[in-house]
């Protein structure tokens, strides 16, 4: 069975004890991906472009990857996974990020 | 069965014989005081090059069964030694083990756990982890110690239970008196157990993900499934100790027992003490008492369904607990005992003596003693009091 569809199954409500596989092993890693822990948010991180300066400090410190860096070495946030700890706006030298409610 | 020479072993050597013969892979130890000669005489073996394993000296017990944990999951065969403040060290990777499914074998010299410091015989330091998911068994002699190990690895490593296992030995009683054993052959005992396989083991080329994290949303169902490993534990146990009679002509069942056919009154116990009371026994048997001696050999999982058919035919129980559950009930065997009793509609009296923490001895004129009390319980249908403190001075 595909990671995916293993997850989803869990996620929907869709096993028994006698389905899920022994002592919590993940037999078909990675299933992570699978696990969106931005709902865990409850504010998230905004990024204002304009005073960016690229320096990544941002990208090098969020805890669990969800700061994406782009080609131009801009950043975007992935809220799919961004659990709004606020680190990056602590690290951030020029003060480009904010914590908003949602 | 082959003709082998019997040997004289102190209890603490003939397991670390027993170990060297299941040719384990690894064994992860931190031989701290107090402890036994079995990984000391190991490490010899394996410097000796008498035995192809990883002997890991780790900076812990917590360490030691962590490592154990590791290899295991690797699908190594492992084994690891310890007793009183040490398996209390270990507790909590204790309940890592079994529920991670990682077969252990490990021999548990019981001891008293302080304060006061104390070292000597004493039931109360498995009994603090009876509730980890262990299989925990219990030899009653150094013969017991010897054949219990192999058939130990055998329940452990089963497909059907994969659990760690504890086989408990009186500490002194057993660990350090000398006995004689019969011992197995090499070769039966390779036959007994081959290789360990193992369906998840770690390898690079399939990778697994193990000890994960498990929500409110699931982690009931997991442990559930680990609650019905232990519940196939029974029948893996009862393959495994027939086999092991075939080559050893020793037959091991879930409980010793001497007079239990047509007793009125019961003694239960666990351990050395078995064999105390077996020879009080058979000297009351001798005047005409209808005493009868039970001594478990499996404690965890506990046999329900065995101990209903002995329970039912007679008409009175004492059991002898060599540990105390302080705020509760009485000793750990005890409540049990008395849970077995009460959920099959067994209404007979129940009494339970505590006795021999820290080493106390209980000697055969103890034993006759207890056994006439009981006796006295089944002719009058009852017992003064529910929990006595043996030979307490007060």
């Amino acid at each position: 069975m595909s990671a995916k569809s293993e997850v989803q199954k869990v996620l929907k409500g869709e096993f028994t004890y006698k389905t899920l596989p022994m002592s919590a092993m993940i037999l078909s890693p990675p299933t992570s991906p699978e696990y969106k822990t931005g709902i865990w948010r409850v504010k998230k991180p905004v990024i204002d472009e304009s005073k960016c300066i690229r320096c990544l400090l941002c990208w090098v410190y969020c805890p669990d990857m969800a700061v994406i860096r782009l080609e131009d070495d801009h950043v975007k946030i992935d809220y799919d996974y961004c659990k709004g700890c606020g680190i990056c706006v602590s690290v951030c030298p020029v003060k480009a990020i904010r914590m908003e409610e949602g | 069965m082959a003709q082998v020479e019997r040997l004289a072993f102190m209890g603490d050597e003939a397991v670390a014989y027993a170990v060297k013969q299941c040719n384990v892979d690894v064994i992860a130890a931190y031989p701290i005081t107090p402890q036994t000669i079995i990984v000391e005489r190991l490490s010899e073996y394996v410097a000796n090059g008498e035995l192809d394993a990883a002997f890991i000296p780790v900076e812990s017990e917590h360490s030691a069964i962590s490592a154990c944990v590791g290899a295991s999951l690797a699908g190594a065969r492992v084994y690891t030694s310890t007793c009183s403040q040490g398996l209390a060290l270990m507790h909590e990777i204790l309940h890592a083990a079994s529920s991670m499914r990682a077969p252990i074998g490990m021999t548990i010299a019981n001891r008293s756990l302080n304060a006061p410091l104390n070292i000597h015989c004493e039931h109360g330091d498995v009994m603090s982890a009876r509730d980890t998911g262990w299989v925990h068994l219990f030899a009653n002699n150094v013969q017991q110690a010897y054949d219990l190990t192999f058939i130990s690895f055998k329940v452990a490593e089963d497909s059907r239970t994969l659990l760690p296992v504890s086989v408990n030995i009186d500490a002194f009683v057993l660990s350090h008196s000398v006995e004689p054993i019969t011992p197995i052959t090499d070769e039966d005992a390779a036959r007994y157990l081959p290789p360990r396989e193992y369906e998840y083991p770690i390898d690079p080329d399939r990778p697994i993900t193990y000890g994960t994290m498990a929500l409110p949303d699931t982690y009931m169902e997991f442990k559930l499934q680990f609650k019905e490993a232990l519940d196939r534990v029974p029948e893996v146990f009862e393959e495994a100790v027939k086999e092991y009679e075939k080559i050893s002509g020793r037959r091991y069942w879930y409980y010793d027992s001497y007079g239990i056919e047509d007793a009125d009154a019961l003694v239960i116990v666990l351990g050395s003490t078995y064999g105390t009371l077996k020879t009080a026994a058979r000297k009351l048997r001798a005047d005409g008492l209808k005493v009868g001696v039970m001594g478990l050999t499996m404690f965890r999982p506990l046999p329900e369904k065995e101990l209903v058919k002995v329970l039912r035919n007679v008409k009175a129980v004492v059991v002898m607990d060599r540990a105390y559950s302080y705020g509760g009930l009485g000793g750990p065997l005890y409540t049990d005992i008395i849970g077995v009793l009460y959920r099959n509609g067994i209404r007979i009296p129940a009494k339970n003596i505590v006795y021999g923490l820290g080493g106390r001895d209980f000697k055969l004129d103890e034993a006759e003693a207890v056994l006439k009390m009981a006796e006295k319980g089944a002719r009058e249908g009852g017992f003064d009091i529910h929990v006595d403190w043996w030979g307490v001075r007060r």
